[in-house]
């Protein structure tokens, strides 16, 4: 029977079906940070269980780190507590473990691909809903609860019904300024912020065949933000070139074994999806959101849609506005900026600094916005300096931080005051997301670039060549 | 770690008519660092109970004394966003043991069964109800039968059925949890890894 990507990495993993009850599944590979790792292991302690299979789980701190001064001791003492907790929790169960100042650490999701621990066909987890980043290269990979990373810690599996299959499809050529991150966000725009939940997303096309692993990581990443359990790409010659030599990918006949398998990972011709969607690229322009969830974006020249013209309450959506200060109708183009943040596992990437480097190159960052450039890992901080990305950004008045979640979730000192407007290449709007009172503008990190160097929204296309 | 068992719940309920309820709002980022799970009720949805300077804001449900009750009923797309347990903590931190709404995101609703609050999923019109029914008395009793998978309205005896599967149902009838279901199928699991 034909059968899809999706249905073949899942079926494959399968330890046993119960009836009329989810699938016992088995994880290849299970990332764990500092949040929502301590509670599961306090769970094994009290349960007196041990972890079944150490070297399928690898740990790093990224959510609770400081992004300056990492050299310092941390100094809020609960996140010092967390993070002390992770590092004592993976020595004692053999875990390997990327704690702060560790060359490898950086943001789980950034961190796992560069090093070549996500790899095709694969099925991974880690207690963090943007798991699905790992997607990109054609893994089953998605977020869980800290009883879940407990589960998988003592067992290696969790206990999940099979989600439905949707493909999304998107065919043509970009525009101009046209990023990955404006790819995401149209497609959350169509189907709204629960519009995919209960499934899990093949991305299909030109459009996402054409994109880098990075721009796919930026798309895979976002699936949960219209609901969707995970999303995934079916792994080409892209993915198998940024896999080879990555220190943890597979090496001489293990390559040639692992890459004739990674090769029959995609969606036979006849296979069918519950649910199916088309796009044309040739229908989206740089993006960016105005409300408080990740499905209000629209194009950047566009106006605020009015509520009427909306499915949903008109008083949830008319609370959105309130909380951003915003108006039915106004345009997004011109309003004054606060701050700007480049960063996170959605746009925190070599490329996305590239982009950012493309707009800001001779010009000065405008003098009222407060801006924090955060590297996704320590390697790709190591790229910014070597690529001369970093001499840019620091003639044109940017600083560049040290890696870590940062802003995305505000856990740390890196907080948007209340009231304050942040163009952020994060992936969640949501109410105080990004500190107590935050207000946040999703977009790309051309967009961002456009907003740092002016101080107002500002469509990136009028500042390219 | 195995919970209460659930399986019949009378009570009132408090009523949040908002839809995309996310796990930001019900548990924000920076009440995360604590490494046990307890306490988190504190902090549940801490942002729209609280002001900046910690005084109460008086129009938020759970500040509303007339509202009490074990059941909260959510708008539409109930606990989007973060995977973090902190959310399903601190609504049972909090005393919740049933939250209704007519969606739920799919990891919040995991996180809920896996310890131990009852995410029951009801049609818009059925929602409404209950939320008209609040509005007029906020005393209004639910009557949650997870045995016979129905919801009711006590006083009008309003009625509808919703969905568990077999195995989770089980499991929170009994208080068993997944983690005894998994430890008992470990040579199982062995032999997969091995094959594989």
């Amino acid at each position: 029977m034909a059968s899809t990507l999706f249905d073949k990495v899942w079926d494959a993993h399968v330890v046993r079906k119960i009836e009329d009850g989810p699938d016992v599944f088995f994880i290849d590979r299970h990332f764990i940070h500092e949040v929502t790792s301590p509670v599961a292991f306090l769970g094994l302690e009290s349960r007196g269980l041990g972890v079944m299979f150490p070297e399928k789980t690898f740990a790093t701190a990224d959510h609770n780190t400081p992004t300056i001064n990492q050299h310092l001791p941390v100094e809020d003492p609960l996140s010092a507590n967390q993070l002390k907790a992770l590092e004592s929790n993976s020595a004692k169960y053999g875990i390997s473990h990327w704690g702060l100042g560790d060359p490898k650490n950086g943001i789980v999701h950034v961190v796992g691909p560069e090093n070549g621990i996500t790899l095709p066909g694969m099925t991974i987890v880690c207690g963090d809903s943007h798991t699905s980043t790992h997607g990109a290269f054609g893994a089953i990979a998605f977020g869980i609860g800290t009883s879940e990373v407990e589960m998988v810690l003592s067992s290696q599996c969790i206990m999940q019904p099979k989600p439905k299959r949707m493909r999304i499809l998107v065919t043509g050529t970009l525009n101009k300024a046209v990023t990955p991150k404006d790819v995401t966000l149209y497609i959350i725009a169509q189907l709204t912020t629960a519009g995919a939940t209960g499934y899990f997303v093949e991305y299909a096309g030109d459009v996402f065949e054409n994109m880098t692993m990075e721009g796919r990581m930026t798309v895979c990443n976002m699936s949960i933000e219209m609901g969707a359990r995970g999303g995934m790409i079916a792994p080409d010659e892209t993915t198998f070139a940024y896999i080879k030599g990555r220190e943890k990918a597979p090496k001489g006949a293990d390559w040639d074994t692992a890459l004739a398998y990674w090769k029959t990972l995609k969606s036979d011709d006849d296979a069918s999806f519950d649910k199916e969607y088309h796009f044309n690229a040739a229908d989206i322009e740089p993006m960016i959101t105005y409300g408080t969830n990740p499905g209000m974006g629209m194009g950047i020249t566009r106006s605020i849609p009015k509520a009427v013209d909306l499915e949903g309450g008109v008083a949830t959506y008319q609370k959105s506005l309130a909380y951003m200060g915003f108006a039915e109708e106004e345009a997004m183009i011109g309003k004054k900026i606060d701050y700007v943040f480049v960063g996170s596992c959605t746009n925190g990437r070599i490329e996305d600094f590239r982009a950012f480097a493309t707009i800001v190159k001779g010009r000065k960052k405008a003098e009222h916005v407060i801006a924090w450039i955060v590297p996704g890992s320590h390697l790709v901080e190591q790229q910014i300096q070597e690529e001369g990305i970093l001499d840019i950004l620091t003639e044109a008045g940017f600083a560049l931080r040290q890696p870590g979640c940062s802003a995305c979730l505000a856990m740390n000192d890196d907080k948007i005051p209340a009231g304050k407007y942040a163009v952020s290449t994060s992936n969640r709007n949501f109410e105080g997301r990004q500190g107590p009172g935050s207000r946040t503008l999703l977009a790309s990190p051309l967009v961002a670039a456009a907003a740092a160097v002016t101080g107002y929204v500002t469509d990136p296309r009028t500042l390219l060549s | 770690m195995a919970y209460d068992k659930f399986t019949i719940l009378k009570s009132s309920a408090v009523p949040l008519p908002i839809e995309n309820v996310d796990t930001d709002q019900i548990i924000p980022a920076r009440f995360l660092k604590a490494t046990k799970r307890e306490g988190f009720g504190d902090n549940l949805f801490r942002d729209w109970r609280y002001n900046s300077d910690g005084t109460i804001k008086t129009d938020f449900v759970l500040n509303n004394p007339i509202y009490t009750g074990k059941i909260l009923v959510g708008g539409r797309n109930f606990g989007s966003g973060s995977s973090r347990e902190h959310a399903a903590w601190a609504i049972y931190d909090y005393g919740f043991r049933c939250v209704v709404s007519s969606f739920f995101a799919d990891i919040f609703k995991n996180n809920s069964i896996n310890i131990g609050i009852l995410p029951v999923t009801v049609s818009e019109a059925f929602l409404d109800q209950i939320f008209v029914a609040i509005e007029a008395d906020p005393a209004t009793e639910l009557e949650v039968d997870l045995e016979q998978q129905t919801i009711s309205i006590v006083a009008t005896g309003a009625s509808e059925s919703f969905d568990i599967n077999g195995y989770k149902k089980h499991n929170l009838l009994n208080g068993f949890d997944d983690i005894d279901y998994l430890q008992a199928m470990k040579t199982e699991i062995l032999a997969f890894a091995e094959n594989k």
